[in-house]
């Protein structure tokens, strides 16, 4: 078997990105079929698919490989095509230019060496246009080539499309790209793309395909300083292995690392691999498997590096932003960072500023919208070990993580962020232990159950009879009590409207810390006002229920157990709720509970079924129980 | 590093994540040219070792040198192996075309092993260029208690930081082969010297490119005997691995309905 083919260069990825209709799947069915790169009988089932539907031959049905896509015309996740230009391989990139894009373009993009930025010639850029380039910025893409595309709309008029040209090359200024080459060209008609256009002989610039062979290969990380995140720590035989890829530099077998935050040093002993020549050197790029002498013992997550190399340390991180999450991010909340293998708790300490996407201007905020783009400063409980991002490194770059596990944010990390004076400089930590994991041992989830009703509508009473009952179903449950909170906690709190919500926030806050623990807890709080409600709502975020416990105001006011609504008649306090002070009742409760008629018992037990059921995990997924 | 030590090094680091995330993990082994280069990316990642349970999900219709091949290297791999059987044909929904019905039965025997060893994690060989709907997946792909693959909904994946278990009955199947072409795989088993069951090499003028179960996988015309030969016709050829694999090709939609079902 000759070398060559067993030797060839990894494949370069290249994302193709642009608004929606300005021609990418078209593009990309073009680029393939000019260039050969389509398997024998795929056109014939695209002419096929097209006819079906009564459409012209569909190039984008090639990337559309799903019926709902097809039938649809709409593309629901990126595709990654293999792609062969003369020798050199390739991996094409597609990403829908629509709903959740960005989540489904990142997937693709971010590890795109260069991009080719699709624009419809005679419309100009457009809201996607600039989202994407915005993106192209920040996942740090150095090779951007433009295709002024549907020129054949413009009559492929030299003037017309320079004047096209220059409005797109002012955008990409905003955000310091500097495309390496505008190229005119119809991708319907194939024009410039793997062919020289004829009816453009102005344009003395390279076609796609050469625009394409002209990309620089992936620039090697070796010579860097070194990082080694230890990705996992094996004993196999009598012997420690030390797992993991290095992201730069090179190690080499006798050289001194420092493990991570701790400091200790220890030297490599042996580079170890199986079914390989003996290796005494390693590069970037590569997983391997070291010893120590000494035999220390790192974590996953330690950074080792050598030790007049030391990367950045701080606990107080500068970071560009892009947000995946649906609901906008704010000031505050918790993450875990994950940075190549370790991970870290980190709180948004400030937002420091937010890209205004219509004229892609940068200003100040208290949200990063869905799908926004912002600079924020990341608060960590600990000291954090990275080196700022750059362009065609694979590191200092981390994502964030909710505590559902779901990654709601790309963080390319700019570097230590000053405290300023005046900030709160608050490092929360956070319990390695998950909620799933505390589920799993419990057997069931935690929760908060909102119980709200006027005074003398049985709130405690009932909190009380469902908490024994759950109790003896093996449910590890709580009850938060109104005026338990008012004797201790809550002891500086009054009862103006005030007083009333931070009383809510507390419980609320207090509740969530339980729920987190793995605790269901009942709250029984009057909370009259249905904002303070959704306060609560905030503030305890998933697993929270509101339950109506209701009670007309006669039978509360005839029931009065603490002879509280004789003492407000009678004038002796003031702003009682039901009396001098309003109630409003829950619009769409998650549980309504009358309580006018029947026993307690039969409120209880309903209240106590419907808690079970929404914290028990099924039978099957008990699995460390 | 050249393109195969870069596709080698990717893969390991999967596996190695997948190891250290999922537990319990298992492997799927078809026996087929890809899980056999996964079990030996397996080997260079754990140093010889594979620290976790093959699983054969058996169909009952696999040739019978795929059985003694199995045999045989369990043995001298020191491999755990777990078998799992699938339902009869007659179980499966009878509004999938014929093939595709016939495939669906390891779907189903599949689902029941998840469910026997209460798996987190399933290491499987797909490809991105075996079949388009595969092009769309995720290197760990979190399947929900109904193990459907919602291609709608698939989680962000990017900077090598993988999706994790995150509710009741979820588990991941993992693909450490999603970026390899089949010619990588090729190029891997020559380098390398991974043994295969010999139906993939050329008797009689005939060969398989793609092994299923007998009775819907059709061998093709050729001459290649040796990987060298395969890898030599790989480079000319321009139909597509599966084409002989039956299921593939009944209606438009056909292996879709597999995949989002939970089949491979």
């Amino acid at each position: 078997m000759s070398n060559d083919i067993l030797r060839q260069d990894a494949a370069t990825p290249i994302v193709i990105v642009g608004h929606v209709d300005h021609g990418k799947s078209t593009l990309i069915g073009r680029l393939l079929h000019d260039t050969d790169n389509l398997p024998e009988g795929r056109v014939a089932q695209i002419i096929e698919s097209s006819r079906k539907r009564g459409l012209k031959v569909e190039w984008s049905f090639l990337l559309d490989s799903l019926q709902i896509e097809r039938d649809q015309g709409v593309t629901v996740d990126s595709t990654r095509i293999p792609f062969l230009l003369g020798n050199r391989q390739f991996v094409i990139v597609d990403a829908p230019g629509h709903r959740q894009f960005l989540r489904n373009m990142i997937t693709g993009a971010a590890d795109a060496e260069a991009a080719v930025l699709v624009i419809d010639a005679a419309e100009g850029a457009q809201e996607q246009t600039r989202r994407h380039a915005m993106l192209l910025r920040l996942i740090g893409i150095r090779h951007v080539v433009v295709l002024m595309n549907k020129v054949d709309l413009l009559e492929y008029d030299e003037h017309k499309i320079a004047a096209s040209e220059q409005a797109v090359a002012a955008l990409l200024k905003q955000l310091d790209i500097e495309p390496s080459l505008f190229i005119p060209a119809s991708a319907r008609e194939g024009d410039n793309i793997a062919s020289r256009s004829p009816r453009m002989d102005w344009y003395k610039g390279p076609t796609l395909t050469e625009a394409l062979a002209l990309v620089p290969s992936p620039a090697g990380r070796a010579d860097l300083p070194l990082r080694l995140p230890v990705q996992d720590v094996y004993r196999f035989d009598s012997k420690r292995v030390v797992a993991g890829r290095i992201e730069r530099g090179r190690v080499s077998v006798g050289d001194t690392l420092v493990i991570g935050t701790h400091g200790t040093t220890a030297r490599v002993a042996s580079i170890e691999s199986w079914h390989t020549a003996p290796q005494i050197s390693a590069v970037a790029g590569q997983s391997v498997a070291i010893t120590l002498e000494p035999d220390v013992i790192p974590d996953r997550g330690d950074l080792l590096h050598r030790p007049d190399e030391a990367p950045i340390r701080t606990a107080r991180i500068r970071s560009r932003l892009f947000w995946l999450r649906q609901e906008p991010l704010r000031v505050g909340e918790s993450f875990r960072l994950r940075l190549a293998t370790a991970e870290h708790q980190v709180t948004v300490a400030s937002i420091d500023s937010v890209v205004r996407l219509d004229d892609l201007t940068e200003h100040a905020s208290d949200h990063v919208p869905p799908e926004g783009f912002a600079e924020i400063t990341l608060a960590a409980s600990e000291s954090i070990l990275f080196d700022a991002f750059t362009p065609g490194t694979t590191d200092g770059r981390g994502v964030l993580v909710d505590r559902h596990q779901r990654i709601v944010g790309g963080a390319p990390l700019i570097g230590p962020a000053e405290i300023a004076s005046g900030t709160k400089a608050i490092h929360p930590t956070d319990s390695t232990v998950s909620l799933w994991d505390r589920a799993q041992a419990r057997g069931h989830r935690g929760g908060v159950f909102w119980m709200t009703g006027l005074p003398g509508a049985g709130k405690s009473t009932i909190a009380r009879a469902a908490e024994s009952r759950l109790f003896a179903q093996k449910i590890d449950v709580s009850v938060l009590d109104g005026d338990t909170l008012r004797a201790g906690l809550c002891a500086d709190l009054g009862f103006s409207e005030a007083d009333r919500t931070e009383n809510v926030r507390r419980a609320a806050a207090v509740a969530r810390i339980l729920a987190e623990t793995g605790q269901v807890v009942l709250v029984a709080l009057i909370s009259p006002r249905a904002a303070d409600r959704e306060l609560a709502r905030q503030v305890v975020g998933e697993g929270f229920h509101e339950i109506f416990v209701d009670a007309d105001q006669a039978t509360c006011e005839a029931r009065d157990p603490k002879g509280l609504y004789q003492a407000a008649r009678a004038g002796r306090i003031s702003g009682f709720t039901g009396i001098d002070a309003p109630y409003d009742v829950p619009a769409t409760p998650d549980l309504h509970l009358a309580t006018g008629a029947g026993s307690v018992g039969d409120v209880a037990d309903r209240l106590a079924g419907y808690v079970a059921d929404s914290v028990t995990l099924a039978e099957a997924t008990r699995r460390r129980s | 590093m050249d393109d195969l030590d870069q596709l080698e090094a990717q893969s390991v680091y999967i596996l190695r994540e997948a190891y250290r995330k999922l537990k319990p993990l298992a492997m799927l082994w078809s026996l087929g040219k890809d899980s056999n280069v996964m079990l030996w990316l397996a080997r260079k990642a754990f140093l010889g070792r594979v620290p976790f349970p093959v699983m054969h999900v058996d169909t009952g219709k696999k040739f019978p040198e795929m059985y003694r091949f199995r045999d045989e290297y369990v043995k001298k791999w020191e491999l755990e192996l777990l078998l799992g059987d699938c339902p009869p044909v007659e179980e499966i929904d009878p509004t999938l075309p014929p093939a595709a019905r016939s495939a669906a039965r390891k779907t189903a025997g599949l689902a029941a092993m998840i469910e026997k060893y209460k798996l987190e994690g399933v290491i499987a060989g797909i490809r991105r260029d075996e079949q388009a709907t595969r092009a769309k997946e995720r290197v760990f792909s979190p399947r929900g208690s109904s193990h459907k693959w919602d291609v709608r909904n698939q989680p962000p994946e990017f900077w090598d930081q993988y999706a994790t278990p995150h509710e009741e009955g979820v588990h991941i199947r993992v693909h450490p082969l999603l970026s390899w072409r089949e010619i990588d795989i090729w190029r891997y088993i020559e380098r390398e010297g991974i043994p295969l069951v010999d139906l993939y090499f050329s008797k009689n003028g005939k060969r398989y490119r793609s092994l299923g179960d007998q009775d819907i996988t059709s061998p093709i015309e050729s001459e290649a005997a040796t990987v060298a030969e395969v890898i030599a016709e790989l480079q000319t050829t321009r139909t597509s691995e599966r084409a002989g694999r039956a299921m593939d090709h009944e209606s438009e939609d056909a292996f879709e309905r597999l995949r989002v079902a939970g089949y491979l």
